[in-house]
């Protein structure tokens, strides 16, 4: 199980990474974990505006299908358009290869609200 | 798997049918109509026979053994059903015959109607709806109707809780509301707590299943009605799992407004790839006038011995959502089955239906994991999982079942229960075949522990071998294409 350092975290287990002006988003390698093979990714539209909290794509396994919401708001620049080909790519590398959605955020404090690395630790033991 | 694809029987030149000589003047067909090529599967008769008699072989049914799939009441289907719904009288109507010509048909569904009202405590109800997940859709628009109607055009809410049918959530996205998720408490109850702080002036209803999906009724079933109806809102209740209620507890008495009842579950027509299916919905008095139409009336007018059934299109109806009335043949093995097993009947149906599904869980509690360990109803959860055997899943255990030729229960719902098991035995398995499927699982329980391979690498006697899901819904292959042009 890994976590990354330097990203923020909500309760359902998205993160929210700081790159130069904008945000990189995916869902954790705990999420993913829990979720197994993972074979369908539904991503959003290049320049959807989308509130704190919204639902921004679909992420299904073999198990189940969750909903993925977005850890601060913004307007989405670009999608990871690998993973529609190769969804293992969030089993394989969460946090890196496996990202989801890059967005221009709207207001950056927002990022600083969410769980730090130690917190979002403490709160998936 | 040894079976080939029908196609891969085609012999070109090869033809099981031999059509009589032309006696009427050959016509040519429009040129653009026409086509070079049309590769159908080129068979004899008896090529035909024996590759879908093999097929048959190769497949699991009831008529098999136990198919004891949770939430899917896989009850023996009873062969008068059968016989009843291929009465030439049946088979042979077209749905554009005059309604004076169909009184048999008509009187049958009309019976069916009332049947269903009387066993869900409804005022009006619909045979429409062509399966359960249909009849929630059905059931979700009447309760936007009726909203809109009166007026309450801020109401876009429908409140689903954790325990119930994935199909719920689903079918309000469907009918364009939002979905707004409810928890479950410590006792597999819809949280009161999280139910109060969700209800407002936008709620549109509740879509509860009772018992849910946990096999468990909800203890505060009441509170959260009259809850749910203070803030205007409807109660929608999945009648999916209608099975253990049946004579016992009349769903509209409770206060739910509207429901769909799944006639190829509780009363026992095929499905599971056997079906079609049929989700009749049926309405509180105030939701009767929304129904789909037609449904079927008595005409009081006519003092006659046999009275005269028509077709009437409730005022107003969110407009038709079948083609026609209906799957007319379901209509008609519901009703045998009812008719064959009366109000008593159909009562000791859910008492053994739920009896059943105790007796398993007791003997195999202890055993596997109960996460909501109280009196189930017509079905129950386990976990799926052995603290000592941390490499073995539901799954394994899922698939070693089939080994010894039952069918598994589902497996990974609901969500809400880790490596969900859940069983439901029904009420046509006797003692003696719950208990082999007790000592089943309590077999497989024990090759956990000692020879985990066992259930990892299983099913071993099964046509095929364990299937690859995570390529299957990776890299599907939804069409067939020809093996010389692959």
């Amino acid at each position: 199980m890994t976590i990354d350092e330097n990203a923020r975290y909500l309760e359902s287990h998205e993160w929210a990474r700081k790159e130069g002006n904008l945000f990189t988003i995916g869902i954790s390698d705990h999420a993913q974990s829990l979720l197994s093979d993972i074979v369908y990714v539904e991503l959003p539209e290049i320049d959807d505006e989308l509130e704190k909290e919204e639902l921004f794509g679909v992420v299904e396994s073999v198990k189940a299908a969750s909903d993925v919401y977005l850890p601060l708001s913004g307007t989405v620049v670009e999608v990871n358009e690998e993973l529609l080909d190769a969804p293992e790519l969030i089993n394989e590398d969460a946090f890196g290869d496996g990202w989801i959605i890059k967005i221009k955020a709207d207001d950056k404090d927002e990022w600083k609200e969410l769980m730090d690395a130690d917190a979002y630790r403490a709160f998936i033991k | 798997m040894s079976e080939q694809l029908i196609y891969e029987l085609s012999v070109p030149g090869r033809s099981g049918t031999r059509p009589p000589k032309l006696d009427v003047p050959l016509t040519a067909l429009p040129t653009e109509l026409l086509r070079d090529k049309l590769p159908l599967p080129e068979v004899s008769e008896i090529d035909l026979v024996r590759h879908y008699l093999r097929l048959s072989q190769l497949n699991y049914s009831l008529d098999h053994g136990m198919y004891p799939l949770g939430s899917c009441t896989m009850k023996y289907n009873p062969k008068v059903n059968e016989a009843a719904a291929s009465l030439p009288g049946f088979t042979g109507l077209h749905p554009r015959q005059d309604e004076a010509t169909v009184q048999g048909a008509l009187y049958i569904m009309y019976q069916l109607q009332e049947q269903l009202k009387e066993i869900g405590g409804f005022a009006g109800m619909t045979l429409q709806p062509a399966a359960g997940a249909h009849g929630e859709l059905t059931g979700v628009l009447i309760m936007r109707k009726y909203q809109l109607d009166r007026g309450e055009m801020q109401r876009d809410t429908i409140l689903v809780p954790d325990s119930a049918h994935g199909t719920n959530p689903a079918s309000t996205h469907m009918s364009g509301l939002r979905v707004v998720e409810i928890p479950s408490d410590e006792r597999g109850n819809v949280d009161l707590a999280a139910l109060k702080s969700q209800l407002s002036d936008r709620v549109v209803g509740l879509m509860l299943t009772n018992p849910n999906t946990l096999g468990l009724f909800d203890e505060n079933l009441l509170e959260i009605i009259e809850l749910v109806h203070e803030c205007g809102g409807l109660v929608y209740g999945d009648g999916a799992n209608m099975n253990a209620l049946l004579g016992i507890m009349r769903p509209g008495d409770a206060g739910i407004d509207v429901m769909h009842f799944n006639l190829h579950k509780t009363f026992s027509t095929p499905h599971g790839g056997g079906g079609p299916g049929s989700g009749p919905v049926g309405v509180a008095e105030q939701l009767v006038e929304f129904l789909p139409g037609p449904v079927v009336r008595q005409a009081i007018s006519v003092e006659d011995e046999f009275p005269y059934y028509t077709l009437h299109t409730p005022t107003q109806s969110i407009g038709p959502v079948k083609s026609f009335w209906g799957h007319f043949g379901v209509i008609v093995r519901a009703y045998t089955y009812i008719r064959m097993l009366g109000a008593e009947g159909l009562r000791r149906t859910a008492e053994h239906a739920v009896l059943n599904a105790n007796y398993l869980l007791r003997r195999i509690e202890g055993v596997y994991h109960v996460p909501y360990n109280r009196l189930c109803q017509h079905e129950f959860v386990v976990e799926g999982h052995f603290e000592d055997a941390p490499e073995v899943h539901a799954l394994d255990i899922a698939k070693r079942l089939i080994d010894y030729g039952v069918h598994p229960p589902t497996n990974y719902f609901p969500l809400i229960v880790h490596e969900a098991l859940m069983i439901e035995p029904t009420e046509t398995e006797s003692k003696q075949s719950v208990d082999h499927y007790a000592e089943l699982l309590l077999k497989i329980a024990v090759e956990a522990r000692e020879t985990p391979e066992l259930l990892q690498e299983a099913p071993h006697n099964a046509p095929v071998r364990r299937m690859d899901e995570i390529r299957a819904a990776r890299q599907p292959i939804l069409r067939y294409v020809p093996v010389d042009s692959r």
